[in-house]
């Protein structure tokens, strides 16, 4: 009896807070990855023609031909500079184009030179550049190996899994009828005319009469259900192109750890998803999304991370439709037991992981980032899609925002709160109540009806504010932005080329179309001072919604068939939050005519997103779970370039206990994007409604974010130059130490801060992991010494935040904590040396103005502080740059040194 | 610039400016702990340093006591002198940080911000509105003696009408025990005379009963006797498959001379016997206007024929009947059940009627009895129900005369009222002591915000906030609540109503009830120049 009744409350309260899986599609109910997922390995129809090659200086092109129907596709495949090798497989014909991702690259990848080692009639061995790496095309079936010396690096359709439907005329509609006749007319007329170009095929073709026959039969029989037609609840998707779905197959030889293709609520490790549904990328609106599956959530970035203590690498898939990724591994089965007995027998079998991607428009273009270091690849795949904007200063300070503030009075209220209470803090956050009727670039008329005093109140603070922009625009005739967009023809079509129409935050919502440059242009320039009425440069903006949104669509977003331009929103989707959020900072540019730098958070992305701001998981819960995903799922992003990354301290929905709040906002302190949010129905959270013990622990924990904001920006400078990440997981830093390889409940910012958040209720101590062997790690509280290499368990209260800072750094901090960021411009920096058992340090001070692009110009200052033989020297590597600065440095505390008899201070030129 | 980094730069030698000879942000009375020229002692006495280690911009001291003028110390603290205002501290980290925080704009002396002196200037302004709200608690105190008084008269009022009510009440109960001893009197013979007439209609019911079985019996026995042979016969029993034994479809010669009592046929007298086997199950031959039912237990017999008539009804009312009978005394003052039907007493006996005829009217004597008695009890329940009001009116009378109205029960006069106040899209309404609800201007139903709780102001000011609570629940939040400030105002009034959290409300109130009495007003600014006076050395 107890069991039922435990049973039944379990159903109970997932059925009141858990997602609505039904509402989602399945791999199944997606009818392309049941089809795609249906293929057997080892059946590759594809075949190289290696007559058709073609090798440029830095291009090769093959021609494959599927046996089973005979279409041909175009392979194309580049060297780039630093280590990435491009493939592209499109339709050598198609009946009309294949939607090839534009705007996500930052340019068109430099090229290096291809040569030809070798070549027979199995295929060809092509040298990528100078280190020793080859391609080895195989003929039949299609495969593609690249190697390094004599290990294998990756496989290409070593499955055979590369599947590519082709674009067809449907065949139970007249028109096809007659265009069929039509087109093999002309197709024997072309024959007779044109038999020279293409001898070698012909001759194939001809020669292999019967194959030809049985496959035409067999195209007949393939008409699946679900190709030209698809339905999922009530939605219908009227799918007018037809199958177009693309899926190629991966093979990882020694590797047994991926990370990346966020976003998804999981660890950090990717999973094997043969027991189950495959990652799904398809950015979602997500209500009360479940932790632990592979269902898409609001963002995409189609980036695998693969390594193992010799290498790391990755994979672009660069394809913008709705996309699954399955992932199978021979070890994923094996105990740690039988793992062991491999080992010890030397068991022939090298672990390998496979991976493969299924989207269901658009072409095959991947970026084979080779590594070998966890760097290279950040440094690769910044060289595709770009760095991480480098955000203002006072954006990495602490956020406070709420669905909603009420009015002027309340956001005053609030401001006067921090201040009473001495809590820093740089930006309130107003979300859509704060405007007319869900009208956005409006004010509601009486609850912000001067705006610009609300604005220059804050400005007095030295505080700024947020206010939300959504992409969906209220159909009203009597808002300006709505007849604008209406009358420039710039909203998304629906199939029948009437302007789509959804159900949103305002009713019924036009779409603008986002892919169109002018749109976006027309965006950006409602952005300016004098568009939108109330705004001033402190205010900046939040573009919620953009997956897009649609609660009455399908899957609560667009329907696959809208129409943008010459796509359907089929083969755009993943891409149009990215095309919101880089409109909306282009406009925060464009007002201050290209001086300051925007701030703009989005929930969709796609990648490239890291380019236009910062992201936040999205709509999570109060929950302890969820403070423990916020990790891994930063993480995730990370990796794949987007380092800007929050989760809403405190949860979204539901309420958290007072120290889920505080263990909360301890976690969020120490991660990028740090940003209390609460749901409209929960009741008010600032930090000094818990009672005067859970103030000063947020107190002291906001602060300690402050005193670290040096170091937070000589980061995020990092990442804006290099691509690696602000927040890190251990094994980008300990490759080698395979024990940090599935670490995700502590994390590395940079290089040099080690945290371990304590996310469990009622915790009296958690177990950390120090890496690295011969190092040091350094209490950041205590300051005291402990070794590398070893699981310390720490005792935690309610005040504990486990935080390390590395032996061997020297980190930059503030210890004046004022009333937000911009206070502290002038304050003076204590570093902190801590010192490793060579006892040296090392570490870097970047400083400029802290909101504008002068940065651009050289203005700044770039040191690097060494300590070496008892002697802290300061060194300027950036030396044509030139920035004047008010701080000083007050207070050196040297960590791990015993008490100096005497110490001299040198200036240069001394 | 960018090469100076390991100078420590002292901003502040010789700074200690030619205006103000105590350290920068000390206050007056701690000036003596700041002697120039002597050693500097940490206020914690933690640490002794030199004294040009004071407000030279790090700080030395873990109190911070080192660097009362700048914001070198963590948790320091710097004074604003403020003269023509109010002194006050600031945190040390509000020094130059651009933002001018002292009236007198001594904390930004070298930020750049363009600081003001404007002490004069608040302290007129807040002159003018201490004035202003001395000016209204003034006369709000007046008005609230005055409702005190009359509270204290109503109270007054009240109590005596309680123990007016109460004695009275002593009067009614004896007359309530006095109507009910005449009722029981009468009762006893009424029952009486009721139960006879009953038990001589049941008996000649019964007599009736028997009569009319017997002659069915003898109907039957002729029916069932085909041949006349003045027997019934195992061979005419059987054509009555009705009367199979063991209802499986079959009537065999064994059962139905089973059924004659394992003789082969019986006369009249033999038939008798085995008359009551028989009956219930028996159908007329001809059956078409044999009213077959006979015996008492008709609710069964009837039951396939009642689909839809007010059968049931009487019977699950029956013992809720009997029990209202007893309870009634108690379930008055609520609305009285719709849900219970009238009395079914009468419909129960006319239903005895149907079936056995009418009971004959009672005899006059009888009547009589009834008569009497039913006027007894007439008056005894008009007595209880009088005793009923007079408990309910004490019940009201004690609840408001042990209401907490506040120590001098000033909060009285609100008791009953309500307060409105209309917004752009809503009515608030605030009936204190009872609840608070919204409505929509424009139609729609009201919302409770929540019933009376309690006082809820801070310990020393429990009487500024009231609390009402368990209002409507929200979706997937708590129940509505609301917080009702007080402040003091001439006028009893709802000056604002909004909703900080979703569904807690928040109103601000304003009554004289609340009004304190004002202390004399100073025409000088409280701290004035003292500060300006003595140091400037």
């Amino acid at each position: 009896m107890v069991h039922v009744l435990v049973l039944w409350l379990a159903v109970c309260l997932s059925g009141t807070w858990a997602v609505d899986k039904g509402n989602f599609k399945t791999c199944d109910q997606s009818s392309f990855c049941k089809r795609q997922r249906a293929l057997k390995p080892g059946e590759s129809p594809y075949r190289v023609l290696l007559e058709t090659m073609e090798l440029t200086n830095t291009r090769l092109t093959l021609q494959l031909i599927n046996d089973n129907n005979k279409v041909r596709l175009l392979l194309e495949l580049y060297r780039l500079q630093g280590n990435i090798t491009r493939v592209k497989i499109n339709e050598l014909k198609p009946l009309k184009p294949r939607y090839e991702v534009p705007d996500v690259l930052v340019r068109e990848p430099p090229t290096e030179p291809l040569s030809v080692l070798s070549q027979d009639e199995n295929g060809v061995v092509l040298s990528l550049g100078a280190e020793s790496q080859r391609v080895i095309v195989s003929a039949r079936p299609f495969r593609l190996d690249i190697m390094e010396g004599h290990n294998v690096l990756m496989s290409l359709n070593s499955r055979g899994l590369l599947a590519f439907e082709h674009l067809r005329m449907r065949k139970d509609t007249f028109s096809y009828k007659v265009t069929s006749t039509v087109a093999s007319v002309w197709d024997n007329i072309k024959r007779v005319f044109s038999s020279q170009a293409e001898p070698e095929a012909e001759k194939k073709d001809e020669a292999d009469p019967a194959n030809q026959a049985e496959t035409a039969k067999e195209e007949e029989e393939k008409v699946e259900e679900g190709m030209w037609e698809e339905t999922f609840k009530s939605h219908s998707d009227s799918k007018p192109n037809g199958p177009s779905a693309v899926s190629l197959d991966f093979s990882l030889p020694g590797v047994e750890h991926v990370y990346g293709i966020p976003e998804h609520a999981e660890p950090l490790k990717l999973k094997t998803t043969e027991s189950g549904d495959p990652y799904r990328l398809y950015n979602l609106d997500v209500f009360q999304y479940e932790l632990y599956n592979p269902m898409a959530l609001y963002g995409a970035v189609p980036v695998m991370l693969a390594h193992n203590t010799k290498r790391t690498t990755g994979i672009f898939w660069l394809n913008a439709a709705e996309t699954w990724v399955d992932i199978s591994s021979n070890t994923a089965g094996k105990t740690v037991f039988g793992k062991m007995l491999d080992y010890v027998q030397g068991s022939s079998e090298t672990p390998q992981t496979d991976v493969r991607w299924i989207s269901e428009s658009g072409i095959i273009d991947v970026f084979l980032m080779l590594g070998p270091t966890p760097k290279d690849v950040f440094s690769q795949y910044a060289s595709l899609t770009g760095t991480q904007s480098f955000p203002p200063l006072s954006s990495l300070g602490y956020h406070q925002c709420r669905w909603n503030y009420n009015d002027q009075e309340d956001v005053r209220s609030v401001d006067a709160g921090f201040d009473e209470h001495d809590i820093p803090y740089d930006f309130i956050w107003l979300d859509i109540e704060h405007t007319d009727g869900k009208r956005y670039f409006t004010w509601d008329p009486h609850k912000f009806a001067t705006p610009k005093d609300m604005l220059q109140g804050l400005m007095d603070k030295k505080r700024k504010m947020v206010a939300i922009v959504d992409p969906h625009i209220k159909i009203d005739n009597n808002y300006k932005i709505h007849n604008e967009i209406r009358s420039r023809g710039f909203y998304v079509k629906n199939k029948d080329g009437g302007d789509y129409e959804g159900w949103c935050w305002p009713g019924s919502a036009g779409y603008p179309d986002f892919t169109r440059a002018d749109m976006r242009a027309w965006w950006a320039s409602m952005f300016a001072y004098d568009q939108y009425e109330g705004s001033m440069e402190n205010l900046y903006t939040w573009n919620d919604m953009n997956e897009p949104s649609v609660f009455n669509g399908p899957e609560v977003t667009m329907h696959k068939d809208a129409v943008h331009g010459s796509w359907e929103h089929r083969d755009v989707h993943n891409l149009y939050g990215l095309y919101v959020q880089m409109a909306t900072a282009d406009g925060l540019i464009q007002r201050s005519g290209g001086v300051e730098r925007p701030f703009v958070l989005t929930r969709a992305f796609f990648a490239g997103s890291q380019r236009y701001g910062a992201v936040w998981t999205g709509d999570n819960a109060a929950e302890w779970d969820h403070l423990k995903i916020s990790i891994p799922m930063c993480l995730s992003l990370g990796l794949v370039g987007i380092s800007f990354c929050g989760a809403d301290v405190g949860g979204f929905f539901k309420s958290p206990s007072p120290e889920l709040l505080v263990r909360w906002y301890q976690t969020g302190a120490y991660q990028p994007f740090f940003r209390a949010h609460a749901h409209l129905d929960t009741p008010r959270r600032e930090p000094w409604l818990f009672g005067p013990e859970n103030l000063a622990l947020i107190r002291d924990v906001v602060r300690q974010r402050y005193t670290f904001l040096p170091y937070w920006y000589q980061l995020f400078y990092n990442a804006y130059r290099t691509g690696e990440p602000v927040m890190r997981p251990l094994w980008v830093e300990y490759p080698q130490d395979p024990a940090t390889f599935a670490v995700d409940d502590e994390f590395l910012i940079g290089r040099d801060l080690l945290v371990h958040p304590v996310t469990d209720e009622g915790s009296r101590g958690v177990t950390a992991y120090l890496p690295g062997k011969d190092e040091f790690w350094y209490d950041i509280h205590t300051f005291h010494k402990h070794n590398g290499a070893q699981n310390l368990y720490i005792p935690v209260t309610m005040s504990s935040i486990p935080v390390f800072q590395r032996g061997g750094s020297i980190i930059p901090r503030k210890l004046r904590v004022r009333r937000s960021s911009s206070c502290m411009e002038h304050d003076p920096y204590t570093l902190f040396v801590a010192l490793n058992p060579q006892r040296t340090a090392e570490g870097e001070l970047y400083i400029d103005d802290g909101h504008t692009f002068n940065y651009e110009k050289k203005e700044f200052i770039h040191r690097r502080f060494s300590f070496a033989n008892n002697v802290l020297s300061s060194v300027n590597i950036a030396p044509d740059a030139k920035f004047t600065t008010k701080s000083w440095v007050e207070r050196i505390i040297v960590l791990g040194a015993s008490k100096p008899s005497k110490i001299t201070l040198r200036t240069a030129g001394e | 610039m960018s090469g100076q980094y390991l100078v420590l730069l002292f901003l502040f030698g010789g700074v200690f400016s030619v205006e103000v000879q105590r350290p920068r942000g000390v206050p007056l009375s701690k000036r003596p702990l700041y002697e120039e020229d002597k050693p500097f002692t940490c206020l914690d006495g933690s640490r002794t340093i030199p004294f040009d280690r004071v407000n030279d911009d790090y700080c030395d001291c873990q109190d911070g006591s080192d660097e009362p003028g700048t914001a070198a110390c963590p948790h320091g603290s710097f004074h604003c002198t403020n003269a023509g205002f109010r002194p006050t501290f600031i945190p040390s980290s509000r020094v130059n940080d651009g933002i001018c925080d002292c009236c007198d704009a001594t904390d930004e002396y070298n930020s750049g911000a363009d600081c003001q002196n404007t002490c004069r200037d608040l302290w007129r302004k807040e002159k003018e509105s201490m004035e202003k709200l001395a000016e209204i608690a003034k006369e709000g105190f007046l008005l609230k003696q005055q409702l005190i008084q009359e509270a204290n008269r109503g109270l007054e009022e009240k109590k005596s009408k309680l123990t007016d009510v109460q004695n009275s009440k002593k009067d009614l109960e004896e007359k309530v025990e006095a109507l009910r001893m005449v009722k029981e009197t009468a009762e006893q013979p009424e029952k009486e005379a009721k139960d006879r007439h009953l038990k001589a209609w049941e008996e000649q019911k019964a007599v009736i009963r028997m009569e009319k079985d017997k002659a069915r019996m003898a109907e039957v026995f002729l029916e069932l006797d085909g041949d006349g042979d003045g027997f019934v016969s195992v061979a005419e029993l059987l054509s009555h498959s009705e009367l199979d034994q063991n209802s499986d479809g079959s009537f065999t010669e064994a059962e139905a001379q089973e059924l004659l009592g394992g003789v082969d046929k019986l006369d009249t007298a033999g038939f008798e016997s085995i008359w009551s086997k028989i009956k219930e199950k028996y159908m007329s031959g001809s059956n078409t206007d044999a009213p077959a039912p006979v015996e008492p237990p008709q609710e069964e017999v009837k039951e396939p024929a009642s689909d839809n008539d007010s059968e049931p009804y009487p019977d699950d009312d029956n013992p809720e009947e009997e029990e209202e009978e007893e309870d009634e005394e108690d379930d008055d003052e609520m609305d009285d059940g719709d849900y219970k039907s009238p009395p079914p007493t009468e419909t129960h006996e006319k239903k005895d009627d149907d079936e056995d005829g009418t009971m004959p009217p009672y005899d006059e004597e009888t009547q009589k009895l009834i008569d009497a008695a039913q006027k007894a009890r007439d008056e005894f329940d008009e007595a209880e129900k009088s005793l009923r009001e007079v408990d309910d009116n004490i019940r009201n009378l004690e609840k408001e005369i042990s209401f907490d109205f506040g120590p001098s029960v000033e909060f009285a006069y609100l008791y009953s009222q309500c307060y409105e106040l209309t917004t752009g899209e809503y009515v608030y309404r605030l009936c204190p002591f009872n609840r608070v609800s919204q409505k929509p201007k424009y139609g729609g139903s009201e919302t409770n915000l929540g019933s009376w709780g309690k006082w809820a102001g801070p310990e020393d000011n429990i009487y500024s906030v009231m609390k009402y609570e368990h209002g409507t629940g929200c979706w997937q939040g708590p129940n509505r609540s609301t917080t009702v400030k007080l402040t003091c105002g001439t006028e009893t009034v709802v000056t604002s109503t909004s909703e900080p959290s979703r569904c807690e409300y928040l109103m601000e109130f304003t009554s004289p009830a609340v009004c304190q009495e004002p202390p004399p007003m100073s025409q000088e600014p409280p701290p004035m120049t003292s500060d300006h006076g003595h140091d400037e050395l």
